[in-house]
């Protein structure tokens, strides 16, 4: 078969299994769109704005497991795409990004619409390919492929001159099934004695616990997670990038750990004897200071990224492995072992963890006719039963999604963690709702962040992606007003969002639904409304309680067992400490 | 404390710059890298001297290994290698006392001269940094002219190597 390099690139993406492209065209990139035109395998997603592309991609690949595809054009097209493309870098989500690029005599001589794709993108992509030859064209994207999806999954471009793509100069095309690498091998195995070495700390621990992150959800573990830690009856805490894993209502889960977590699960981090981590990688919104980290623990940790072992917290049993092989491992060693010794301590350690808990470290209070955020997050979870699929942007929105939406399923909550990028929500949803049309899919967001994508309306409308976006809407960059309201004595900095849209009006001009809440007695009405409106996007602007705060949370030098926890949750601790029931 | 780290690297534009980008991304140091092919026209040669603690070197190991680009990597700091750099000097030499002063200093250094003007020696010498160091520094400093150091490379003694 004799195909030119646009030909090869579609014919390839099709042989690889890709259904959905999310790009936008240019200059660089007109040789491959014509190809693109001419076929129907491959399905092309025209977003509004490259950083849409690459976070569609990204929310889908998030929500599928398979890798996310983009292809943008040179120069600006791909200097957008660049906040996707390390969105997905920090949370380790299996992108290919194609780049057009100038023709390969004009590169480096500041032609039109020219960047140094490759070198901009470095930092940010778990590698990157320039394409010089064309004869080397499908083996690259084969490449860029294995490497995305394999090992700690990544991001990965492919820049490509134009002249590559010209339709006229055709060579013969063969699906590159296997490729060789020698410079990347990535293990998945762990070594079976520190996998014996583990399981034997843990089957001793008096006051263990497990903390597992995305890694579970990346390899597909979820299932092995599950066995493991009903195996041991132990506590288990999940990062904001691992939730879902392990159900977030079972009892065994004892909520979300670090700077907005639960109050039981920093606490327990902070006393517990043993702790395993699987899949996570000690980030300093999990740590705290690391100074403090888990005083009394000897600390078990398995990755697949040998970089990510004894990076900022030392591991005594490191283990180097995926998640799924390993936890199997486990697993197999858990059956076989003698009955655990340690009955007595468990049931001990479970009581004063029943006890952090009866604290009821999220509680919030009703102030007046206000609606609460966390009681629309509620509602949301009441009205999908919480069986939706749900993408968040950054900020209060974000804390308060995770802490009041328990996810039952891997691959349902998706957010940008590493990276905290403000403008992912709506066009991750995108990605999501093309992957799942049957299912609902709802962009918990703020008034800020939706701003900084909302042109991807325009993209829900033409591909009939009937997206709920909830924005709790406080007037308030609220994150960095309640910083500033906590350690900069209340000066509110560039914060208030004024002169916003009408949500309402703007949802309608885009073609789509906008309903306004201003008051908690119309909550539950408003989200029946908008998603009993199947095939309609809608834009539920939820007016909310300006002042409201993620609590608890940990300050910036503080340990797990410093936090600052609510007003609320002060009386509480005060009257179970009158009662004699707080540890 | 100083580390000689000698890398086998894919010989490809960008393989220098991800590993050079790498040191200054994540605030590592570099004191020298040195770069060329080897036998192996595909496969490049790279020396890297750094400093950290065991953390950070460790760090830089993994971060490095992680890199497709690096084939191979091994820290040669714990074992049994050789370690050369080369200096080209280019010093004042007028007058028949101080030429025959820097003559005698680099017969001590066994240092060769290898271009000579009315003026001026070039000098060149390889040896371990701590002796171009030293033979800078037996130099009246206003008679050096202009110093060109190629950076350590390494290699590990006897039977072992890092080949592919």
């Amino acid at each position: 078969m004799e195909l030119s390099g646009s030909e090869i690139i579609i014919q390839f993406l099709k042989d690889e299994g890709v259904e959905h492209v999310f790009g936008y065209p240019g200059g660089a990139v007109l040789h491959i769109y014509d190809a693109i035109q001419k076929q129907d395998d491959v399905k092309h997603i025209l977003v509004r704005h490259e950083q849409g592309a690459s976070h569609a991609a990204d929310g889908y690949a998030r929500a599928t497991g398979k890798p996310g595809v983009c292809l943008v054009t040179s120069g600006p097209g791909a200097t957008n795409a660049v906040t996707g493309i390390a969105t997905a870098f920090m949370d380790s989500i299996p992108l290919v990004v194609i780049t057009g690029q100038v023709p390969s005599h004009a590169i480096g001589s500041d032609a039109f619409q020219e960047v140094d794709a490759v070198g901009i993108t470095r930092a940010c992509v778990k590698h990157n390919f320039l394409v010089k030859d064309l004869n080397k064209l499908a083996e690259t994207l084969k490449k860029a492929f294995y490497v995305a999806t394999t090992g700690r999954p990544g991001p990965v471009v492919v820049d490509i001159p134009k002249d590559i793509t010209a339709p006229h100069i055709k060579i013969p095309y063969e699906y590159p099934e296997n490729i060789k690498l020698r410079s990347y091998n990535p293990n998945f195995k762990g070594h079976p004695r520190q996998i014996k070495r583990a399981v034997d700390l843990l089957l001793n621990a008096k006051r263990p616990m497990i903390y597992t992150g995305g890694g579970i959800i990346l390899d597909n573990a979820s299932d092995e997670l599950r066995t493991f830690v009903r195996k041991l009856g132990y506590p288990i805490t999940q990062t904001l990038m691992g939730l879902g894993a392990f159900p977030g209502t079972d009892p065994l889960f004892i909520g979300m750990l670090g700077m907005h977590g639960t109050y039981e699960a920093n606490m327990a981090m902070h006393e517990c004897d043993v702790l395993i981590c699987i899949g996570a990688r000690f980030d300093d919104r999990i740590t705290g200071v690391t100074s403090k980290f888990c005083p009394y623990a000897q600390i078990i940790h398995i990755d697949i990224d040998p970089a990510s072992i004894s990076k900022t917290i030392n591991a005594d049993i490191p283990i180097v492995g995926g998640a799924k092989q390993v936890l199997s491992e486990m697993n197999k060693l858990l059956d076989s072992a003698e009955p655990a010794s340690n009955q007595a301590a468990l049931e001990s350690w479970w009581n004063t963890i029943k006890s952090w808990q009866a604290q009821n470290s999220f509680a919030y209070a009703q102030k007046g006719d206000l609606i609460q955020p966390q009681a629309a997050v509620e509602e949301l979870y009441r009205v999908t039963g919480g069986d939706a699929y749900i993408t968040s942007d950054v900020g209060q929105h974000q804390m308060f999604a995770a802490q009041f939406y328990p996810f039952d399923e891997p691959r349902r909550w998706i957010n940008s963690g590493g990276l905290g990028t403000m403008g992912f929500g709506l066009p991750a949803a995108m990605g999501v709702k093309l992957a799942f049309p049957d299912k609902d899919v709802a962009c918990v967001t703020g008034e800020g962040s939706i701003q900084m994508c909302i042109q991807e309306l325009s993209t829900c409308l033409q591909y009939d992606l009937p997206v709920k976006i909830i924005n709790l809407n406080n007037r308030y960059l609220g994150m960095v007003r309640q910083w500033q309201e906590f350690f900069y004595e209340k000066r509110y900095s560039h914060v208030y969002m004024d002169s916003l849209p009408d949500f309402v009006k703007l949802t309608e001009a885009y073609g789509h639904v906008g309903i306004r809440v201003d008051h908690p007695d119309d909550l539950h009405d408003a989200m029946q409304e908008a998603f009993k409106l199947k095939d309609r996007t809608v834009f539920l602007d939820i007016i909310t309680d300006q002042e409201a705060n993620v609590y608890p949370m940990i300050s910036a030098g503080k340990a797990h067992n410093e936090m600052d926890i609510s007003p609320l949750q002060q009386e509480v601790q005060a009257s179970l400490k009158a009662k004699g029931e707080l540890v | 404390m100083r580390h000689i780290i000698s890398l086998l690297v894919e010989n490809e534009s960008g393989a220098l710059s991800r590993i050079s980008g790498l040191f200054s991304a994540r605030g590592y140091n570099i004191e020298s890298l040195t770069v060329a092919t080897t036998e192996d026209q595909t496969l490049s040669r790279m020396t890297i001297i750094t400093v950290g603690s065991d953390r950070i070197i460790e760090q830089i190991s993994k971060q490095l290994n992680k890199l497709v680009d690096v084939v191979k990597l091994q820290d040669f700091t714990e074992g049994n290698f050789i370690e050369r750099e080369m200096m080209f000097v280019k010093v004042r030499a007028e007058g028949d006392s101080q030429r025959a002063e820097v003559k005698r200093l680099s017969d001590i250094f066994r240092a060769r001269i290898i271009d000579v003007t009315d003026t001026t020696f070039c000098i060149e010498l390889t040896g371990s940094g701590d002796k171009l160091d030293a033979y800078i520094r037996s130099m009246h400093e206003n008679n050096i002219i202009e110093v060109v150091r190629s950076g350590s490379m390494g290699i590990l003694r006897g039977e072992k190597a890092l080949t592919l």
